[in-house]
This record gives structure tokens, sequence and C-alpha cells, in this order.
């Protein structure tokens, strides 16, 4: 069978991808959240700002590991 | 298709993560990573001694440069997250974070261009002396058993499902954190440098091409370098930020009564 089209590069970018998809909707509802909040109680903004970066933080680094691993696994 | 791309000059294409294992400079222990942390050393040093040489009530400019820095973190970090006990660890925090602000910011400065931190061995270092002082901190505050049983058991909970929870209190205590505080500042240096790495080198790469479309679209590649550089002196400052308020935050879990 003669090869027609191929497709070169790694998979990890694919899965990569996936794996950012969920971390993706986690900072979507951390900063939805905060913009609701601070937009009922503007006077709450700047004590919540704390704990929206770090709330961010937390679900970036999920995202951060399968970046790393996408490097790191395979080639 | 014409256009096939030819590798400018002798550029590396795609960028891979051998770029970031630079040769040595003076033997393999002094490479351009040491020199730029000597450098940062340096600037620091000479930039608080030197604002602070003659303090006067009426501050000078640097001297509220300097003031206004440490005011930031210790109001907005250490007493945020710690109250009143945590402002001890205001000058720890204040150091950690111009350091971290200044090396990554070395990672868009001409010249330097790479930031020793978008290295693991750099981060690893930092983590690994917050990890240090919240346990230190932890243990000389509760006693070596208690702060364990503080850190692992949870109260109010029936007993069998501590069979599940201590191994995950012991994840997050003591493997998580210290890993995910060195990997989030290097991850996000390696994927930043990656970034401007891939619209530097494209755009040199377009512009190699023998098809006019593709040298002509090449301004593209070069606007986003400007833009993403920009992105990156927010990432550098944000990520030093979220290094300080999680190093305070994992301080404070170590100080609380419960």
């Amino acid at each position: 069978m003669s090869v027609l089209a191929a497709i070169e590069g790694s998979v990890n970018t694919i899965g990569y991808g996936l794996a950012a998809i969920g971390p993706a909707l986690g900072v979507a509802l951390v900063f939805a959240a905060y913009i609701q909040s601070s937009a009922r109680q503007p006077e709450s903004a700047g004590y919540n700002r704390t704990w929206l970066i770090l709330g961010f933080a937390l679900i970036e680094a999920l995202a951060l590991f399968g970046l790393v691993l996408a490097f790191a696994v395979g080639g | 298709m014409s256009g096939q791309l030819v590798v400018a000059q002798d550029l590396p294409w795609p960028p891979t993560v051998d770029d970031f294992f630079l040769p040595g400079l003076v033997g393999p222990w002094i490479t351009k990573f040491t020199i730029m942390i000597w450098l940062a050393v340096a600037l620091l040093i000479v930039f608080f001694v030197n604002a602070y040489r003659k303090p006067t009530l009426v501050p000078s400019r640097k001297q509220w440069a300097v003031e206004s820095l440490y005011g930031l973190i210790r109001d907005g970090v250490a007493r945020d997250q710690m109250g009143d006990t945590g402002i001890k660890f205001a000058p720890y925090l204040t150091v950690l974070f111009s350091f971290i602000v200044l090396t990554n910011i070395f990672g868009i400065v001409p010249g330097l261009q790479i930031s020793p931190n978008s290295h693991i061995a750099f981060p690893i270092v930092l983590a690994l002396i917050s990890f240090v002082l919240y346990l230190a901190v932890g243990v000389r505050k509760h006693g070596f058993f208690r702060y364990l049983r503080m850190s692992l058991i949870l109260p109010g909970v029936p007993w069998p499902m501590h069979i599940l929870l201590i191994p995950i209190e012991f994840l997050q205590n003591f493997v998580n954190r210290p890993v995910t505080l060195a990997v989030r500042l290097f991850a996000n240096m390696f994927a930043g440098h990656l970034i401007l790495l891939v619209f530097t080198v494209g755009g040199f790469v377009m512009l190699a091409s023998d098809n006019l479309f593709i040298q002509a679209s090449s301004i593209f590649a070069f606007l986003m370098t400007v833009l993403m550089t920009f992105f990156e002196l927010l990432v550098a400052v944000l990520q030093a930020y979220v290094f300080v308020v999680l190093s305070a935050n994992y301080l404070s879990t170590s100080l609380a009564e419960q």
C-alpha cells in the first residue's frame, strides 16, 4: 500500500490541546465569578483580587503541567 | 506548492528544548544563566543598599521607590495573608518578589533575551527555599508531631475517610505545593521564551522563503513578536506576584492555629 499523504510531528501537541480544555474552563469560571461578584458588590473588588490571582494560579498550574509533559514525554 | 519554507541561515527551526541548555562559557559550570543570576543579585544589592543608605523622613525618589515596593508586599501580601504575625516575613517576600521580577524581565531585555527561570534548576531552588521555610515555621510553632497531625488529619471527618484523606493531604502539602510552585514559574517562562522564538525565528524563516506572499506575511510574525514582548512583561510581573502570594499563603497555613 502506497502512502498518499502523511502528517509529521508529535502527537503530544494534540494531547496538550485536549488537556488544556479543562484548565481553560476553570480559568473562565474563576474570572466570571470575580467579574460577577465585583459587579454585584463593587467595594469587595479589592478584597477578592487576591483570591482571583490565587485561584487563577492554582488552575493554571494544571495547564502548565500539560505543557511541560508534552515536551518532556516522548519527542 | 512553490512556497516551500527554507531554513534561514543557521537559525534552529523549529525551536526545541535544547535551546534552553546553553553552552558553558568558562568550563561547563559558568553559563549565560550563571552570569545573569550574579547580575541580578548585584543589581538588587546595589539598588536596595544605595536607596536606603541615608534614609530621611521626607523620602528621596529612590527611597520612595524602595519603600513603596516594600509597602506593597508587606501590606498587600504579608499582612493580607498572614495577619500581623506575618510582617516578619515581609523582607523575605520582598526580596523574593524583586529577584523573580528582575530575572523574569531578563527574558525580554535585548542582549540577554532569556530568563534564568526558564531553566527548571533555578525555580526549583526558589521553591525549595519557600518549602523549607514554611516547614520550619510550622515545626517551630507547633512541634514536629503536632504540625504533622495538623497538616495530615482534617478535623470533623468520619474515621474511614482518613484512609483516603491522609495520602491526599500528604501529597497536597508536601509534594504538590513545592512542585507546582517551581513548575508554574518555570513553565510560564519556558512557554514565553518559546513563543517569542516561534514568532521571531518563524518571521525570518518566512522572509527567507521564495514566495512573495509568504515573505510579505512575515510582517505579521514580527508584529506578534512585539505584542508578545509586552505580554511577557505582564506575565513576568504576574508570575512573581503569584509566587510570592502562594509562598505567603503556605506560610499562613503553617502559622494557623487549627
